[in-house]
């Protein structure tokens, strides 16, 4: 007899061992993982693009920050500075400059030709951070020394085919083009495209005869600090009075903050594409393992026959997981900034910053690391089942699972899970509230889908024997009999659902929002700053030239003084309302535009004397306003108490003037007041005549030709939406690649029984129609509950969340549904193709 | 020198719970197995063998009485001290095989060796292999073998730890006859070889009286313990 080691004590197997048997474990089962890691490719590439593009650009905003405002502190009003202020703000800084900037029409001497642009009149060392960047380069310098020069832009230059020395007039006064200004602090390409700039020296503006009554002319004063403290205790101590004169200023960082919000729509979609993908790729990796460690049940039953610890069986899997999510993580951060390096070169042209083209590390080791940590834990339930596989199950397949009283480990798994969620989902959302309501929802879906399998099992199993066909019966029977994968497949493909049709539906309505209506009968030029006198004489000459009057409207400036009595002075309250000023009409009828929504509208002012105004009802609920609300507005010095008597909705898309506050008739007719008329032309030619007599008869009247800024808009806007449909559909690629690996992983369980039925007898076509009836029961169950919660789910995140109309599309929507059902079954039915062209014999064998 | 008891059963009962109504499949067994002693447990279906199998190589725990196997009292263990005797003292043949897919034939051999942290076990694998006539194709996957091959490489692996005792659980219950004589002959060659204890469970009464003795069990007692004459 050979020596025997008595003792029981076990000698640890080493972690090279595990690691080398995690690798022969997985060498033969590439095609089963590689949907695990598609999962996670999918993903972290849409995190990590979404993240690296976020970072970059808020790198890159940090990098060029000065260079936006172009100053540390710039101070800004509608109105002439008071003698008060223009004293105290004489005090500021160690360096001043100042500008008035309005928007006029120029007139290319050469060519007759007219342009409607940003004037800015200059004075001063402005820029103190980045440069005017001209061609010649010595332009920014010449313009304010040579007798009347100017800087015009590069794009309008081309577009009129302007040269350096050529003359422009600006309303009296002829400028000679020192040359173009290729760029200025904060400027976007798409900005100088839609509102192109000059630049002449302050001194000669009066001259120009275009600072008279009506004009709207913007003050500012720009200010560079040595030292930043000295900026921050001035801000502090004139912060109070800047409010009270209702001056708007901007330093660095509400700049910077300026910009981000103005992306926030696109970024929190992108995040929240970017989630759901990894929340997708979270359910697909889940998913996957289960199955995975279910077929591996004798494999580690063996194992564990031969002395294997469970510990030891656990980490097997848990390095191959491991090992999984870091390939996959890898893929997914790789592919990520390629995804990355192409939305930056979308965006560029309507981010003022110059777009830097790098990965970022950051998000690469966070999306990495966020990679292997799902991997690890969505994995976990499934992989703690390891521990419950008995040794016995190598000689008794049938044996249950050890069961244990209580796993606190796995609830503890649960709850780290949910927190992940939490936790992660806070980080896209504005705050916790939000993102409880979000996993809520996430737990509720998976409640009701839950719920809806056990529907499902209990009316097949009460059902099945009334069909007389055994193939229904056998397909029905499916769904409930051991190892059936109901609850597994409605649960994850009524999420996958839930998420795709969602993730649909909201860049549908986000596409839906920027794009323009452009219908026939809609204005394609518009004048604006006709005063009061000049209405009717505009009117006449737009008439003389055959051209309508689509519409006429008066616009007057306002602020918000106090809402309910509450003043902006106060603390603790939002002072949004109170920001800026408000351009307001006054129309006794509603627009085509305008729809009541709540509250009424008389259009005229009441007899007894009460104001009811009429909110846009996004920018009610923006400001906290309601039905009844007391509102005192400042119309140019004059406090006017009014009531909100009702909330309109406003079709923002359509070309034409809207507003937020709408007056009515019988007050606001004597305040200063411009107007803006709209009329439809039909050729580039008479709108250039049209526009050369405008300027000629009314010098200070501005005209947009909307053709071209729609064509501009149009194409900013179909880059957006594209990025928008990019990103949601790599997210449903996603959801996809989970569905499919739901239903592959799910159908492994039943292929020994297609084989047995095929060693009965059974024809193809009758396994066919078997797994057709199950798979299409499944899929519309599950499929249609998920597109009943992406409904509701989509109807509250656009309630709350991008504050929009929601209506459904039922086209989309029903073939979001059967294109699910669809897959789910030509799924079954393909990966069954195989095993029935397989001799029964080598799967009985294997 | 008196016989070394390698297996001592005594009273050994098994009650499964079943929603719940309890189910006795084994009551009060009681034997002992002497070292290099071959033994076959036989029993009509549901009599019990596997249980008993189960319980005597430490894959399960006993309702009550007692499993000592090589002096160590099985029923005080933990899973992974029973695990650690498994490892150190027992060899397994199944009924399927249970080859694991994914390794190949020679690695599904060298799996005992590695679990007990032994190093150049390739070598003495490969003459395992060669002993059962497959060292020509250690590098193929169980998939790629025939199920007497398979047999075969798991008779290799059964001996690889050098097992104080070997459970053999139908070990050609899936083979046909002439591979099942085939692989007998190696499984006893091959204990005679390294002086393990064999126990087989098995319904093959050709089998069982290849063994020097022959325990008989019904309704989960034992009805029969006899020496089968050479």
């Amino acid at each position: 007899m050979q020596s025997k080691n008595t003792s029981t004590a076990y000698k640890k197997v080493g972690y090279a061992w595990l690691l080398k048997m995690a690798w022969r474990d997985a060498r033969k089962n590439r095609s089963r993982l590689f949907l695990f890691v598609s999962s996670i490719v999918l993903g972290i590439a849409a995190l990590v693009a979404v993240y690296s593009f976020k970072d970059n650009m808020e790198r890159d905003i940090d990098d060029q920050a000065k260079t936006l405002t172009g100053a540390d502190l710039m101070v800004e009003s509608r109105k002439p500075f008071s003698a008060n202020i223009a004293q105290v703000l004489s005090r500021l800084g160690d360096e001043t400059a100042t500008e008035r900037s309005f928007a006029s029409m120029i007139n290319f001497l050469k060519n007759e030709q007219s342009r409607l642009v940003q004037v800015k009149a200059l004075e001063g060392n402005f820029p103190y951070y980045g440069a005017l960047e001209t061609t010649p380069l010595n332009a920014a310098g010449r313009f304010k020394s040579v007798e009347r020069g100017a800087l015009v832009d590069r794009t309008v230059m081309l577009q009129y085919n302007a040269k350096a020395g050529d003359s422009i007039k600006i309303g009296s006064l002829s400028f000679v083009i020192c040359g173009s200004l290729d760029k200025a602090p904060g400027q976007s390409g798409i900005s100088s495209t839609v509102a192109p700039v000059v630049y002449i020296p302050l001194k000669y503006l009066e001259q120009t005869g275009l600072t008279k009554i009506g004009s709207r002319i913007q003050y500012k004063y720009y200010f560079k600090y040595k030292n930043s403290s000295q900026l921050k205790q001035d801000l502090k101590k004139l912060q109070p009075m800047f409010d009270k004169e209702g001056l708007d200023i901007e330093t660095v960082a509400s700049k910077k903050e300026r910009i981000g919000k103005s992306f926030q729509d696109v970024s929190k979609f992108l995040a929240l594409s970017g989630f759901i993908a990894l929340l997708l790729g979270c359910i697909g990796v889940g998913s996957s393992i289960q199955v995975y460690i279910k077929e591996k049940l004798t494999t580690i039953a063996t194992l564990r026959c031969l002395g294997l610890r469970v510990k030891e069986a656990f980490l097997i899997y848990l390095i191959q997981i491991t090992g999984l999510g870091i390939i996959g993580s890898v893929i997914g951060a790789l592919t990520g900034i390629l995804i990355q390096f192409f939305l930056l070169v979308i965006f560029k042209d309507f981010i003022p910053v110059e777009l830097s083209m790098q990965p970022s590390w950051w998000a690469i080791g966070q999306g990495v690391l966020l990679g292997v940590f799902i991997s690890i834990l969505f994995t976990l339930p499934a992989l703690l089942a390891v521990r419950n596989i008995s040794p016995l199950n190598a000689i008794r397949q049938s044996l249950e699972r050890i069961k244990r009283s209580a796993d606190y480990l796995l609830y503890a798994t649960y709850c780290l899970i949910l927190i992940f969620v939490l936790g992660f989902s806070r980080l896209q959302m504005n705050n916790w509230v939000e993102a409880a309501i979000f996993c809520s929802s996430i737990l509720f879906a998976c409640f009701i889908l839950y719920a809806i399998s056990k529907l499902l099992m209990f009316l097949v199993r009460k059902l099945v024997s009334r069909f007389s066909s055994y193939l229904y019966r056998q397909g029905f029977s499916n769904l409930y009999r051991p190892n059936n994968q109901t609850l597994m497949l409605t649960v994850s493909i009524g999420l996958s659902t839930t998420l795709i049709c969602t993730l649909f539906l909201i860049q549908g309505i986000l596409v839906q929002r920027v794009q323009l209506s452009s219908s026939k009968s809609q204005a394609n030029m518009i004048l604006f700053d006709i005063q009061s006198g000049q209405k009717d004489a505009v009117s006449a000459l737009a008439k003389s030239y055959r051209l309508p009057v689509i519409a006429q409207v008066p616009v007057i400036t306002v602020r918000i003084d106090k809402i309910n009595g509450r003043s902006a002075i106060g603390k603790g309250h939002d002072n949004r309302a109170f920001q800026g000023e408000l351009r307001v009409t006054f129309q006794d009828t509603l627009t085509s535009a305008e729809k009541i929504v709540k509250g009424t509208w008389s259009g005229r002012k009441e007899k007894d004397g009460k104001i009811f105004v009429s909110l846009e009802d996004g920018y009610a609920r923006r400001i906290n306003a309601k039905i009844g609300d007391a509102i005192i507005f400042n119309v140019q010095g004059l406090p006017i108490s009014t009531i909100v008597g009702s909330l309109r909705e406003v079709s923002w898309t359509r070309m034409q003037t809207n507003f937020r506050v709408v007056f009515p008739t019988g007050v606001l007719e004597d305040a200063p007041q411009f107007h803006v008329l709209m009329t439809k032309v039909p050729s580039n030619t008479v709108s250039a005549k049209f526009q050369g007599a405008v300027i000629r008869e009314f010098p200070n009247v501005s005209v947009i030709d909307l053709g071209l800024v729609i064509k501009v808009v149009e194409d900013l806007l179909s880059k957006i939406s594209f990025v928008i449909q990019f990103m949601a559909s790599f997210s449903m690629a996603t959801g996809w690649v989970v569905l499919i690996s739901a239903v592959l992983t799910s159908k492994s369980q039943r292929l020994k029984e297609i084989v047995l039925l095929r060693t009965l007898g059974a024809s193809k076509k009758q396994i066919m129609i078997i797994t057709i009836v199950e798979y299409t029961f499944l899929g519309v169950f599950a499929a249609g509950t998920g597109v009943l919660l992406s409904l509701s789910a989509s109807w509250a995140l656009s309630a709350f969340v991008f504050d929009a109309a929601f209506a459904v599309p039922f086209i989309p929507v029903l073939s979001i549904f059967l294109s699910v059902c669809l897959i789910i079954v030509l799924t079954g039915v393909l990966s069954s193709s195989k095993t029935l062209n397989t001799p029964p014999i080598q799967i009985l064998n294997a | 020198m008196p016989p070394i008891i390698i297996l001592q059963i005594e009273h050994l009962t098994k009650i499964y719970l079943n929603a719940g109504k309890s189910l006795t499949v084994l009551e009060d067994v009681n034997f002992a197995i002497n070292a290099g002693e071959t033994v076959a447990i036989t029993g009509p279906s549901g009599s019990g063998k596997t249980t008993l199998l189960g319980l005597c190589a430490g894959l399960d725990s006993a309702s009550s009485g007692s499993v000592t196997l090589n002096g160590i009292a099985l029923n005080f263990l933990s899973e992974d001290e029973r695990a650690a005797v498994r490892n150190n003292h027992i060899g397994f043949i199944f009924q399927n095989f249970q080859l694991i897919p994914t390794l190949t034939a020679l690695e599904n051999v060298m799996v005992p060796m590695e679990l007990r942290g032994q190093k150049n076990v390739t070598r003495y694998a490969m003459d395992l292999l060669d002993k059962v006539g497959l060292a020509d194709r250690s590098h193929h996957y169980p998939l790629q073998l025939s199920g007497g091959e398979q047999q075969r490489v798991s008779l290799a692996r059964a001996f690889s730890n050098r097992p104080a005792i070997l459970f053999a659980d139908e070990p050609t219950g899936n083979l046909d006859a002439e591979t099942s004589e085939k692989v007998e002959k190696l499984m006893f060659n091959l204990n005679s070889d390294a002086g393990t204890t064999l126990v087989i469970v098995t319904h093959d009464t050709e089998l069982a009286l290849r063994t020097n003795r022959v325990i008989k069990l019904k309704g989960g007692k034992v009805i029969a313990d006899q020496t089968n004459a050479k």
